[in-house]
């Protein structure tokens, strides 16, 4: 008996010499020692803990009422912290600290690359990253048809875009990939026969086309590179002269990835239509973002990209005609979907994904289209107002989201790594990672300077305002600053002439 | 009188669901987006503001509806991924006053 009675005892005074230290709960001491449970307070979260905030207050409220003054105002003598401060450390460190609410995420200004997914995307394909992962080509069971359903609905958007019908839709990888079925596919169905063998396209192409054309020259063919004139479009005057009886596909881009020019496709499409030469265009850079018809432009295969209409990466699409009819040799062969063309299973998330963005394109695309000439046009203006900076590429015939920009006197490559803040490229992400000049703008005959000195700014849906603002200061900015260290700024300024200057040799 | 009441319902309507989805728009942790979903809010309601028709009216508030109940959702998708700010965001430099000291910010945020 008497153990437990100490024992209780014991527990009962440690328990409130514990509360005593934390709290200023009010205590409730055992008065007697018998039946000791009812004694001790009752043991809770909140009387084990001390609330700092509602302790600091309380603290601070009998200051004020002692010395009638804040305690922000005070100051402690000799230290000189606040009085604040000594009463909350937090609050102190607080007011020392220096303030970091600027971001370090730079602005991403490069859409010509990729550009984000649209959360409306996102919201149509997660149904199908989750629950619906049926097989789009099973046949049998109900997981396949809901796949197929999404799919099949998918395609009909992408059709709706371009002004097709939803069975000339297949599916790829990428503008790469139908690129490269699209060129080869032709050139090799064609070529088996021995008497098409010739493929035309432009300098100024995307380089999946062009390397595809070189692996096409290594089986035998003959390619024409056309040149393009110093506004970037081609004359069509090369194109009608270039064509030959074995001519078997012309391929131009619609919209350039690094200057934005348009190239007259209708005039392109009915000249190849009348001569019976298939006509393909990667339209990477322009589905979804200038209105293009297939059936008016007289298209016979288009390359398609979905990320760059703000749809997931990873797929694309291409359009074969079917009426005339468009016979290509399939790269990829297996399963037979897709009409054969492209065998392997479809992603039914990015098929859904891609279709989706599309249907936002179709729906948005005068909305989007007005915010982005605005955007581009403040941004152009305000660049352009620099002295010695020159706009690449033909200025009517021009996609107002891509602005290709000179800086002369100034080493392009130096200027991206000072805009830090801003995500920029000075040409193709493809080539971003040597220092050769843009061979584009190479094409267009401007000088390796102004070539190297060039930058590209991608302007889409997600740009705002403040950005392209922030922009024009920072470029502004650190253009005048680079040219100030710069010894060829020096000489500009003095009147000399660059190209009169003789280098001498080391 | 009921189609000046049932107009009256339809404009108190549209106006709770205008306050809504900007409310929700304001909710990406991401710039562009929240910048986006603010500025298409606000276009979207003013391009259809002399719509009169009741038919009409009432397929564009379903519409509008259906972009509270994305909103909703891909907030909070976006809330789940936060990266760090961009460059434009905040703006507020120099030393803390006042006595709140809202303004200092975590940078834990973001893949490296």
């Amino acid at each position: 008996m008497t153990s437990a009675v100490s024992t209780a005892w014991r527990q009962a005074s440690a328990f409130s010499t514990r509360l005593s230290a934390y709290s200023r709960a009010p205590r409730v001491l055992a008065t007697g020692l018998r039946g000791a449970r009812s004694y001790v307070s009752e043991t809770k979260v909140g009387q084990a803990q001390v609330n700092i905030e509602t302790a600091i207050k309380e603290e601070q409220k009998s200051f004020m009422n002692q010395s009638h003054m804040a305690p922000q105002d005070t100051k402690l003598p000799g230290s000189g912290t606040s009085g604040d401060a000594a009463m909350s450390p937090s609050a102190g460190i607080l007011k020392q600290a220096t303030v970091m609410d600027q971001g370090t995420r730079p602005i991403y200004l490069d859409m010509q690359a990729t550009t984000p997914l649209d959360p409306r995307v996102l919201d149509t394909m997660l149904p199908y990253l989750t629950g619906i992962y049926g097989n789009p080509h099973s046949r049998t069971h109900a997981y396949g048809w809901e796949s197929e359903k999404g799919v099949e609905e998918a395609r009909g958007h992408i059709a709706k875009l371009i002004g097709a019908d939803p069975k000339e839709i297949i599916f790829t990888s990428g503008a790469t990939e139908s690129n490269n079925m699209s060129l080869k596919g032709v050139a090799r169905f064609f070529g088996r026969s021995g008497k098409k063998n010739h493929i035309i396209t432009t300098q100024t192409e995307h380089k999946c086309v062009l390397d595809s054309c070189r692996h096409l020259q290594d089986e035998g063919f003959e390619v024409t590179y056309l040149p393009v004139q110093s506004n970037g479009l081609i004359r069509m005057s090369d194109l009608e002269a270039a064509m030959r009886p074995e001519t078997c596909i012309v391929s131009v881009m619609a919209v350039n990835n690094e200057i934005g020019v348009i190239q007259p496709l209708e005039e392109i499409g009915r000249l190849c239509r009348s001569k019976k030469v298939f006509f393909h265009t990667d339209g990477a850079q322009a589905v979804g973002k200038i209105p293009l018809d297939v059936n008016k432009l007289n298209i016979d295969l288009m390359s398609i990209s979905s990320h760059k209409i703000y749809g997931p990466k990873g797929v694309g699409a291409c359009f074969v005609r079917r009426r005339p009819r468009v016979r290509l040799d399939p790269l990829i062969t297996g399963g037979g979907q897709e009409r054969g063309l492209r065998s392997g299973t479809l992603a039914p998330h990015l098929a859904v994904g891609f279709g989706e963005a599309c249907r936002i394109a179709a729906q948005d695309m005068e909305y989007d289209t007005k915010h982005i000439n605005r955007l581009s046009k403040r941004l152009s203006e305000g660049l352009l107002a620099m002295e010695h900076t020159t706009l690449n590429g033909d200025p009517e015939h021009h996609y107002p989201g891509c602005v290709n920009i000179s800086f002369a006197y100034v080493e392009g490559e130096s200027l991206l790594m000072a805009l830090n803040d801003i995500a920029l490229s000075s040409g193709s992400a493809c080539t971003s990672a040597s220092l050769e000049p843009s061979y584009v703008l190479r094409a267009l005959g401007s000088s390796d300077e102004s070539a190297h000195s060039s930058i590209r700014f991608g302007i889409g849906r997600f740009t705002s305002d403040e950005e392209i603002d922030y922009v024009l200061k920072a470029v502004q900015a650190r253009v005048s600053f680079l040219r100030e260290l710069s010894p060829l700024w020096e000489l500009v300024q003095e009147g000399i002439d660059l190209n009169t200057i003789e280098w001498s040799q080391h | 009188m009921s189609v000046a009441s049932l107009n009256r319902e339809t404009a108190f309507q549209a106006r709770s669901l205008f306050r809504s989805l900007l409310r929700y728009s304001g909710q990406f942790s991401n710039y562009n987006f929240r910048e986006y979903a603010r500025r298409k809010t606000r276009d979207s309601f003013r391009e259809h503001q002399n719509t009169t028709e009741e038919r009409r009216v009432q397929e564009l508030i379903q519409e509008g509806l259906q972009s509270l109940r994305l909103l909703k959702r891909q907030t909070i998708i976006s809330q789940f991924y936060q990266l760090d700010k961009l460059v434009v965001e905040g703006q507020k430099t120099g030393k803390e006053t006042g006595d709140h000291g809202g303004i200092v910010r975590q940078k834990d945020t973001g893949w490296d």
